[in-house]
C-alpha cells in the first residue's frame, strides 16, 4: 500500500536523496521516493508493518538530516 | 524570503562588515586569529554545529562537515581571510539556493492553485461555507461568479460561462446551462449556478489531477536517477581523492601546508548540490509547464520517453475525429432533399442505433408518430415502415438488394443509408463523422518535430479509413480492426521501431486500456472527467485536441535538453576546477563557485522549464 507523507524543514537536496537510500533499504519497503522540491516522502509498503516501519524511517531522517521531521497524519 | 532567509542575510551583512574590519585592525598574532574568528563564528556557528551533529551520528560526507574542514583548515595554514571569506561566500550561496528554490516551488505550486477551499452548500434552505470534502453526493451547492467549481456536478439551476484553463490551458470560456455538466477546478465568471454534486471530493476531477501531478515526482526520469547514484559516489571520491592530494605529494615534496591547501579546494568543491537540486527541478518545471497547458505527465520517467518519440498511432474515432455522427451528404433521387430526410428520420424513429440518431437530429424537426406504423428492425439491414400508408425502407446495400431495388454507392465516404418508397429508389443519406478542426495540423506539427511516423488504427471500414489518413496526411493506417487487433498491431509497429525511439498511442481512453498500457507511452485525451483514461494511460490531455501531442514532445524535449545541460555545465566546472585545484591552478574563490555559483545557475536555468512557450 502506498502513502505519502510531507516532510518539514527539508532543506538539503542531497540529503533528500541520501533519506530515499536509505528508507528504500528498510525491510519491508517496496519502494520509496523523497521528492525534494514537493517536501514529501512516497513509500510503498506492507501495510501492517507500516508503523514499525515509519518508526525507522524517522529515525534515518533525524540521522541525515536532524532538523527535518516526517509528519505522521 | 522567510525569517530564516533573513536571518541568514543579517548575518551575512554582519559578517561582511567585521570581516573587513578585521582586514584593516594592524594587529598580528593570535590578536590577529581573534579578530578573523568574529565574522567566522557569525557565519560559521550552525555549520560548524551542524558538522559536529552529523559527525556523531556518522555522516562523514556531509557538506557542512565537509565545508567546515576546510574552512578550519584555511585557518590553520594561517590564511584567515579566506576561510572566513569562504564561509561568508558559501553562505551567500546557499541563500540564493534556497531563495531560488522557494521561488520555483511558489510558481510550480500557483500552476497548480485549482484546488477549491470551500463549496457553499444548501442545507435547509440556508447556504453554508463547508469543506468540500464533507459535500456529499446529491447536495446542492451553490457556486457564485468569481468562485472555484469545487465538486464535478450538474447545474440544475442558472447560466454561466465557466474557465477551464487551469485545467485544459484552454483560454475560451466555455457558456453552460441547465443539465450541463461542471468540472471541479474551473472558475465560474459570470452567473449564479445551483449545481447538484455527482461526485464525492475525493473522486471529482479537481482532487485526481492534483493527487496526479503530486505523485508525478516519485515516478523518477532515468537521468534522476543516474544524478542520486552518481552522487553517492561524487562525493566520497572527491573526499579520498582530497585526502590523497594531501598527503602523497606533500611526504614526498615536504610542503604540507600548499598541498593540504590544495585538497582544501577539493572538499569545498564536493558537494553534488547542484545536480542533485537542478535535475529534479528541472523535471518538476515541465510537467508543472505541461500541465498549465492542459497536459499531464504522470511521471519524469515518461517525460524522457516522450523526447524521444518515433511512431505515433492514433486511435480514429473520438481522438482524430469528433466521434459524433453528422448526415454530411443528402442525395435524392425523385423527391427533394427535404423529403428524403423527413422519409428517413420517421423510418427510423424508434431506433436508437447513432446513426438513426443523427438522421433525427439532420431532420431537426418533430416528429408525429401517429404517421408511422409496422416498423420492423432488419437486423444487418436496416429498417422498413410504413408511413403514411406508403411502404418505406431504409438501410444499407443488402437490405436494398433483398428488396430488389436497383441502387446505386455514393462517391461520399461514410455510412451510406439507402432510401426507398413503395419499392422505388428514393436517394441515399451519407452519415460521417467529422474530423477535428486541429487533427491535420497535429500531424503535420508532429512531423516537424521529428517524429518518423503517424499511424491510424480503426475498426472502420476501408473507404473511410483511407479517406480519412489522406485527408490528415498520416503515414499508414490500418482498418477493419477489432479491439485485439489494434494491440497485435501495435505490437508489429514496436518491433519495426528502431531501439532507441519510443512509440506512443494516442487514444481516447475508452476501450483501448490494453493498446494504451501496451505502448511505450499511452497518450488519453478528452479526459476531463474520464476516470478510466486518468488510470490507464501515462500522460492525459485533459481537453480533445489531438494538436497537443505534438507540444507535449516539445515540452519533453525541452526539459530534457535543459536537464543535459545542466549536468554538462556542472559537472564540467567542477572537474575543471578540481584539476586546476590539484595544478595549483585554481583557489578557495573558485572553488567556492564551482560549489554554490554552478547551484545557483543550474537551478535559474532549471526554472526555464516551466515556461512553455504559452
Amino acid at each position: 500500500m502506498k502513502k505519502i507523507y510531507k516532510l518539514e524543514d527539508l532543506d538539503c537536496a542531497n540529503c533528500a536523496a541520501k533519506m530515499e537510500a536509505a528508507i528504500s533499504k528498510i525491510d519491508g519497503v517496496e519502494s520509496a521516493a523523497v521528492s525534494f522540491m514537493t517536501q514529501k516522502l512516497t513509500i510503498e509498503a506492507d501495510e501492517s508493518r507500516l508503523d514499525e516501519i515509519m518508526k525507522k524511517a524517522a529515525k534515518i531522517c533525524k540521522k541525515i538530516e536532524p532538523d527535518c521531521k516526517i509528519i505522521v497524519k | 524570503m522567510t525569517s530564516g532567509q533573513k536571518k541568514t542575510l543579517i548575518r551575512i551583512i554582519i559578517s561582511l562588515v567585521t570581516l573587513v574590519i578585521a582586514a584593516i585592525i594592524p594587529v598580528d598574532g593570535y590578536l590577529r586569529l581573534a579578530v578573523f574568528l568574529v565574522p567566522y563564528f557569525v557565519i560559521g556557528y550552525d555549520i560548524l554545529w551542524k558538522a559536529v551533529r552529523n559527525i556523531l551520528h556518522g555522516q562523514v560526507f556531509d557538506e557542512n562537515f565537509l565545508m567546515a574542514i576546510a574552512t578550519v583548515g584555511a585557518f590553520v595554514l594561517g590564511d584567515y581571510l579566506e576561510g572566513s571569506a569562504v564561509m561568508i561566500f558559501y553562505q551567500i550561496g546557499e541563500l540564493f539556493q534556497s531563495v531560488a528554490v522557494g521561488k520555483s516551488r511558489k510558481s510550480i505550486s500557483s500552476l497548480m492553485d485549482i484546488r477549491p477551499d470551500y463549496a457553499n452548500l444548501e442545507k435547509d434552505g440556508e447556504i453554508v461555507e463547508s469543506d468540500p470534502e464533507e459535500v456529499s453526493i446529491g447536495d446542492i451547492i451553490v457556486v457564485k461568479p468569481g468562485e472555484k467549481i469545487p465538486l464535478d456536478g450538474v447545474i440544475i439551476e442558472g447560466n454561466t460561462s465557466v474557465d477551464t484553463s487551469a485545467l485544459t490551458g484552454e483560454s475560451v470560456p466555455r457558456s453552460l446551462t441547465e443539465g450541463d455538466d461542471v468540472i471541479s477546478g474551473c472558475i465560474n465568471l459570470s452567473g449564479v449556478v445551483r449545481v447538484r454534486v455527482t461526485k464525492e471530493f475525493g473522486e471529482s476531477t479537481v482532487a485526481k489531477i492534483l493527487d496526479l501531478v503530486e505523485n508525478s515526482s516519485s515516478k523518477k526520469a532515468k537521468a534522476e536517477n543516474f544524478i542520486t547514484k552518481f552522487a553517492r559516489y561524487y562525493t566520497p571520491c572527491v573526499v579520498i581523492g582530497a585526502a590523497l592530494l594531501a598527503v602523497i605529494p606533500s611526504l614526498i615534496t615536504g610542503n604540507w601546508g600548499e598541498w593540504v591547501n590544495r585538497a582544501l579546494i577539493f572538499l569545498v568543491i564536493s558537494c553534488p548540490c547542484a545536480l542533485v537540486i537542478s535535475v529534479p527541478l528541472s523535471f518538476f518545471g515541465g510537467i508543472g509547464g505541461a500541465s498549465r497547458c492542459g497536459i499531464l505527465i504522470k511521471g519524469g520517467n515518461y517525460l524522457e520517453t516522450l523526447a524521444r518519440t518515433e511512431i505515433v498511432v492514433f486511435d480514429k474515432t473520438g481522438t482524430l475525429t469528433k466521434g459524433v455522427f453528422n448526415v454530411t451528404a443528402i442525395h435524392p433521387e425523385i423527391i427533394s432533399e427535404e423529403k428524403l430526410i423527413e422519409l428517413a428520420a420517421y423510418a427510423e424513429a424508434y431506433s436508437t442505433h447513432p446513426i438513426s440518431r443523427s438522421i433525427r437530429d439532420a431532420f431537426n424537426a418533430e416528429i408525429d408518430k401517429s404517421r408511422i406504423s409496422e416498423v420492423k428492425e432488419l437486423s444487418g439491414r436496416g429498417v422498413s415502415a410504413v408511413i403514411d400508408g406508403k411502404q418505406v425502407y431504409a438501410g444499407n446495400d443488402k437490405l436494398m438488394d433483398d428488396i430488389g431495388v436497383s441502387w446505386h454507392p455514393c462517391h461520399h465516404t461514410g455510412t451510406t443509408v439507402h432510401v426507398a418508397t413503395d419499392n422505388t429508389y428514393a436517394g441515399h443519406i451519407v452519415i460521417s463523422d467529422e474530423v477535428k478542426p486541429d487533427s491535420a495540423e497535429a500531424v503535420t506539427a508532429l512531423k516537424n518535430t521529428g517524429v518518423k511516423k503517424t499511424v491510424m488504427l480503426t475498426g472502420d471500414a476501408k473507404s473511410v479509413g483511407e479517406s480519412t489518413a489522406k485527408q490528415l496526411g498520416l503515414d499508414e493506417v490500418y482498418m477493419e480492426l477489432l479491439p485485439d487487433g489494434k494491440v497485435e498491431m501495435v505490437e508489429k509497429l514496436l518491433e519495426e521501431k528502431s531501439d532507441k525511439g519510443r512509440l506512443v498511442f494516442v487514444g481516447d481512453g475508452i476501450n483501448d486500456a490494453p493498446v494504451l498500457s501496451r505502448a511505450d507511452i499511452g497518450i488519453a485525451m478528452g479526459a476531463v472527467g474520464s476516470d478510466a483514461a486518468i488510470e490507464a494511460a501515462d500522460v492525459v490531455l485533459m481537453d480533445d485536441k489531438p494538436s497537443k501531442i505534438a507540444l507535449a514532445i516539445d515540452i519533453s524535449r525541452r526539459t530534457l535538453s535543459i536537464v543535459h545541460q545542466n549536468i554538462v555545465f556542472a559537472l564540467a566546472v567542477k572537474l575543471a576546477v578540481l584539476v586546476l585545484g590539484a595544478l595549483g591552478l585554481a583557489n578557495m574563490w573558485a572553488a567556492v563557485f564551482a560549489d554554490v555559483g554552478v547551484s545557483v545557475i543550474a537551478i535559474i536555468n532549471a526554472m526555464r522549464a516551466l515556461k512553455t512557450g504559452k
